[in-house]
C-alpha cells in the first residue's frame, strides 16, 4: 500500500523567514545554490554554513526536519564519497593492499560532501518554510515576463497548484482500488519486478479512467464558477514585497560580497 | 421578470462512431418549458436519465440547447459573450464533493470565484468570510478540504458559489454522494440561502428533500410529468410510483391509511401531520 505521500513537507511554524516573501524565497535559495556552484573553497563552505545555520535558526524549524532532507540521497552520497575517496590520485596518506587513500582526495570528498550538504539543506528550508501554494504563485510571479514570448505561465501554475490538490485524492484511490484488487485475489507483493509491475496494470486502468473522469468534473466546475484563464483574474492574497524582503536581501548581499571576497582571496583548490 | 426562462428546450446527445458518424441519438430533454421567478425554491425530481441534471446544465450555460432557448435573466444562453454573466448570475453545485474543489485551502477555495471575475483582493477577503460564515464553514476556513467530510466539502462548494453573490444557485443532486447527516446539513442549508433570498434550484432523487420546496417539477424521459406544490405532487403516490420514484414513508403510510377508508387528507408530507390526521380521526369516531 502507498502511505502517505506529503509533498512540498512545510513545516507549519510562525516566523521571519515563513513570512518572507515566497519569490524573496526562491530567488535565495537560487543565487544560494548557484554560489556553492561556482566557488569551491573551504572558506566559501564556512560562510554558506553560517549563512544557512542563521537562517534555521531564524525560521524555527527543527535540525531533524532538515536534515530528513538527506533520506533520498544517503546512498548515493556515501557511494560518490566513496568513489572520490578511493579513486583520486596523489600523494597517499593511508594505504592497505590495492587500496590507497591521497590526500587530494580526502579533501576532494570533503569539500563535495559539504556543498552536496549545503544544497540539500538550502532547497529543504525553502520548501519547509513555504507552502506549494505560496510557491506556485512565487513562480507564476516571477515567470511573468515569459508571457511576451507567449508561454503559458498562469496555465503552468494553474497546473501545478490543481496536481498538488489532487495528489491525495488519487493516492487514496490507488489504495481502494489495490485493496478491492486484493479483496478479490490479486497479488502484488510476490515474484519479481517483472510480475510485479505487470501486476500494477489492473489498478493503473481503472485508476487512470477515474482520473479522467475527475479532470472533467473539476474542468465543468471550474467553468461553472466563472474560470476563463488568468485574463482579468485577480488574488485574494497578492504577493507584496515587504520590508522584512529587503533585509532578507540585504543579509544576502552581505553574504555574496563576503564569499567573493574570500573566494578571491584564498586560491581555488581546482579538481 | 422572471430569473430562468426555458422555452421548449430540446437537447440530444449524439453517439458517433471513431469516423464521426452518427450512430445514435438520445434525446436528454424534450420539448420543456419552465419558468422560475425571483426567490423561488424549485425542486426537480426523476430518476436517473430523466434528463433532470442536462436541464440544469442548460441553465448554467455548459449545454447549448438543440432546439429552444434558455433565458437566465433576459440574457440568452446561446449568447457566448453573455456566458461569463450567465454563470455569475446562476452558480452551480455538482454531485461530487472532490471534483469541484480547487484551491489546497478551504477559503481558497472559496476565493476561486470572486478571484476569476477579477474582484479587488480586500472585497475578496470580505466575500469569502461572509460566505464561508454562511453555511457556517468559517471555523475550517484555514483547514485543507481533503480532511473534510463530505457534507462539509459540498458546504464549501456552497460558499465557493455564493461568494459569487449569484441571484440563483442551482444544486446538481448535490446529496447523491453523502450520508443523511450530510444530506440534511447540504440542503438546511440551501433553504436558508432560499430565505436570504436567493432563487434555488435543486435536482434530486430524494423525495424528503422536495417538501420545502414552493414548486415541485417531476421529470421523466426529458419531460415535465408532474408540476405543483410538494403537498399536490405527494398525493398523486400511484404515479409517483409509476415512475419509480420511492414516495417519503410518512406519505406512503397516510396514502395507505387513506386507501383503507380512513379520513386522511391527501399530500401529506410530514409526521406531525399524519399524527394530527389521525388524531382528527379518532375523536371523529368516538
Amino acid at each position: 500500500m502507498i502511505r502517505d505521500i506529503t509533498l512540498g513537507k512545510y513545516y507549519n511554524a510562525d516566523s521571519p523567514v515563513h513570512r518572507l516573501d515566497p519569490r524573496t524565497k526562491l530567488i535565495i535559495t537560487f543565487a544560494y545554490l548557484i554560489s556553492l556552484f561556482i566557488y569551491k573553497s573551504p572558506a566559501v563552505y564556512i560562510c554558506a554554513f553560517i549563512f544557512l545555520l542563521s537562517a534555521t535558526l531564524v525560521s524555527k524549524v527543527p535540525f531533524k526536519y532538515i536534515l530528513k532532507g538527506l533520506k533520498p540521497v544517503w546512498f548515493i552520497l556515501i557511494f560518490t564519497s566513496l568513489m572520490n575517496l578511493f579513486f583520486t590520485g596523489g600523494e597517499p596518506v593511508f594505504s592497505w593492499w590495492r587500496i590507497n587513500i591521497s590526500r587530494e582526495g580526502i579533501e576532494r570528498t570533503g569539500l563535495m560532501l559539504s556543498r552536496f550538504m549545503l544544497m540539500i539543506f538550502g532547497s529543504n528550508l525553502m520548501t519547509l518554510t513555504t507552502t506549494p501554494t505560496r510557491l506556485t504563485s512565487a513562480l507564476e510571479s516571477l515567470m511573468k515576463p515569459l508571457k511576451v514570448i507567449h508561454f503559458p505561465v498562469h496555465e503552468i501554475a494553474m497546473m501545478m497548484s490543481i496536481a498538488l490538490r489532487f495528489i491525495p485524492i488519487l493516492v487514496d484511490e490507488t489504495n481502494k482500488i489495490m485493496k478491492a484488487q486484493l479483496s478479490r485475489g490479486a497479488d502484488f507483493e510476490s515474484g519479481n519486478i517483472f510480475r510485479k509491475v505487470k501486476s500494477l496494470v489492473p489498478v493503473l486502468v481503472p485508476l487512470f479512467i477515474s482520473a479522467f473522469r475527475r479532470a472533467g468534473d473539476l474542468a465543468m466546475a471550474m467553468e461553472a464558477r466563472c474560470y476563463h484563464g488568468g485574463e482579468g483574474r485577480t488574488q485574494m492574497n497578492p504577493l507584496r514585497y515587504a520590508r522584512r524582503d529587503g533585509a532578507a536581501f540585504a543579509v544576502f548581499i552581505f553574504y555574496i560580497i563576503t564569499i567573493v571576497f574570500w573566494g578571491s582571496l584564498i586560491p581555488r583548490i581546482t579538481g | 421578470m422572471d430569473i430562468v426562462e426555458i422555452n421548449s428546450l430540446t437537447f440530444d446527445y449524439i453517439r458517433r462512431d471513431e469516423e464521426g458518424n452518427v450512430e445514435g441519438i438520445t434525446t436528454a430533454v424534450d420539448d420543456l418549458t419552465l419558468s422560475v421567478k425571483p426567490g423561488e425554491f424549485i425542486a426537480v425530481l426523476g430518476h436517473n436519465g430523466s434528463g433532470k441534471s442536462t436541464m440544469a446544465r442548460h441553465i448554467n450555460a455548459m449545454l447549448m440547447p438543440t432546439e429552444g432557448n434558455v433565458l437566465v435573466k433576459g440574457m440568452n444562453t446561446r449568447n457566448s459573450e453573455k456566458h461569463l454573466d450567465i454563470r455569475k448570475c446562476a452558480g452551480m453545485v455538482f454531485q461530487n464533493p472532490d471534483n469541484q474543489i480547487v484551491g489546497q485551502l478551504v477559503e481558497e477555495d472559496v476565493a476561486f470565484g470572486p478571484e476569476n471575475l477579477g474582484v479587488p483582493a480586500d472585497e475578496i477577503r470580505a466575500r469569502v468570510d461572509e460566505s464561508l460564515k454562511a453555511v457556517g464553514m468559517y471555523a475550517y476556513r484555514k483547514n485543507d478540504p481533503v480532511k473534510l467530510s463530505g457534507g462539509q466539502k459540498q458546504r464549501v462548494s456552497i460558499a465557493g458559489v455564493t461568494a459569487m453573490h449569484p441571484d440563483c444557485i442551482i444544486f446538481d443532486e448535490p446529496t447523491a454522494m453523502l450520508d443523511p447527516a450530510g444530506r440534511k446539513d447540504v440542503i438546511e442549508t440551501a433553504k436558508k440561502l432560499n430565505r436570504e433570498g436567493i432563487t434555488i434550484i435543486l435536482i434530486t432523487h430524494y423525495m424528503e428533500e422536495v417538501t420545502g420546496a414552493d414548486r415541485v417539477i417531476v421529470m421523466n424521459k426529458g419531460k415535465a410529468v408532474m408540476e405543483g406544490t410538494p403537498k399536490e405532487i405527494f398525493s398523486r403516490v400511484p404515479e409517483l410510483k409509476a415512475l419509480r420514484l420511492t414516495v417519503p414513508q410518512v406519505t406512503e403510510l397516510a396514502w395507505e391509511l387513506k386507501q383503507r377508508g380512513l379520513d386522511i387528507p391527501a399530500g401529506i408530507l410530514t409526521e406531525a401531520e399524519l399524527i394530527a390526521a389521525i388524531r382528527g380521526n379518532a375523536r371523529n369516531d368516538g
